[in-house]
């Protein structure tokens, strides 16, 4: 009993720690959007052409923080 | 989750049911064996999605009118925005994928938007069915890439200007790199298809909750107003995400036409 207690707790703790790793895709995602905003108003006529590479980046970088939360789900539900 | 009935539960909107069962194939006769063939919930939006795009679709190429009307308009606007996509990321030769990367963009499309729905089901919150969708494209890739290069495909995994011996690191890193794109492929739509589908229902409990909570009931205006605001940012979500999935289409198909860089 106390060892299924544990596993349950562990489960909770262990999804918590998971997502800390989409602290680190928001960054990410804050820095293309960031510099891909000063690029655009320093370059108005280039900022069409680079939508394209800006979403890009967008969803690379956003992977990283969906990895981390279908570990937390893994750990929730599926362990 | 064997206890899920409580309507609260905001993984219970996941539920694959059974609309009506074909039987069951293999297997020992036990029960639980076998694989279970059915028409579920998911086929059923499935076959709704591809229905109203086929209707759209049709609906709006019926007259052909050179002033187009309101629909053939929305086709119109649809063809060109993908078609575009598909030159500027892939290249005027990628035409010929252009059916590819318009059916998945307009069925990951509708897909998302009908999960908005309240009540409805959403096909791509399913790692299944993204995980179908990135072996297409996957194999796509693989095979037209090995089919048009040939073995000049596997310049893909060696970048060109780097010396020789930091290639025995590099090259191995660019293997693993094309063989995890199917997994953040299907990975990235349905987390976040996911994801956004259980914010929505945890603050829809929080409603819930609060409102059964006497007093405590006037403060059900914040998670309200939060569910409303997250409703629009899903919107948001649905049509990036298809989005994203036809790019990140295009950039992989670029890659088996053009190995060398």
């Amino acid at each position: 009993m106390e060892l299924e207690a544990a596993q349950a707790m562990g489960k909770l703790i262990g999804a918590g720690i998971a997502c800390i790793g989409m602290g680190g895709a928001g960054v990410g995602v804050g820095v293309i959007f960031g510099n891909y905003l000063a690029g655009a108003l320093r370059n108005p006529a280039a900022a069409a052409s680079q939508f394209g590479n800006l979403i890009f980046g967008f969803a690379v970088t956003e992977a990283l923080g969906i990895f981390s939360l279908v570990i937390a789900f893994l750990l929730l539900y599926a362990v | 989750m064997a206890e899920s009935a409580n309507p609260i539960e905001p993984i219970h909107q996941f539920q694959i049911t059974d609309i009506f069962k074909i039987g069951t194939f293999g297997g020992d006769g036990t029960a639980g064996s076998g694989v279970n063939i059915a028409f579920t919930n998911s086929a059923l939006f499935m076959v709704l999605t591809v229905g109203v795009i086929g209707l759209l679709l049709i609906w709006g190429t019926a007259r052909r009118a050179i002033v187009p009307g309101r629909v053939q308009l929305l086709g119109e606007m649809l063809f060109e925005f993908i078609a575009n996509m598909v030159r500027n990321t892939a290249g005027h030769d990628a035409m010929k994928f252009f059916p590819l990367v318009f059916s998945l963009f307009m069925f990951i499309l509708v897909a998302n938007m009908f999960g908005m729905f309240p009540y409805f089901f959403t096909v791509t919150s399913h790692l299944i069915v993204t995980v179908m969708m990135a072996m297409i494209v996957f194999l796509t890739v693989v095979i037209y890439g090995f089919w048009k290069n040939g073995l000049k495909f596997l310049k893909l995994f060696v970048p060109s200007g780097i010396p020789l011996p930091v290639l025995f690191i590099v090259v191995p890193i660019e293997i693993i790199s094309f063989l995890s794109r199917p997994l953040s492929h299907s990975l990235r739509l349905f987390g976040n298809i996911l994801a956004g589908h259980i914010v929505l229902k945890v603050f829809g409990g929080m409603v819930v909750a609060l409102l059964g909570a006497g007093a405590w009931g006037l403060v059900a205006i914040l998670p309200f107003g939060m569910a409303i605001a997250l409703t629009g940012l899903e919107f948001l979500v649905a049509g990036l995400q298809a989005f994203v999935f036809a790019v990140l289409t295009c950039v992989y198909l670029h890659d088996a036409m053009h190995p060398g860089h």
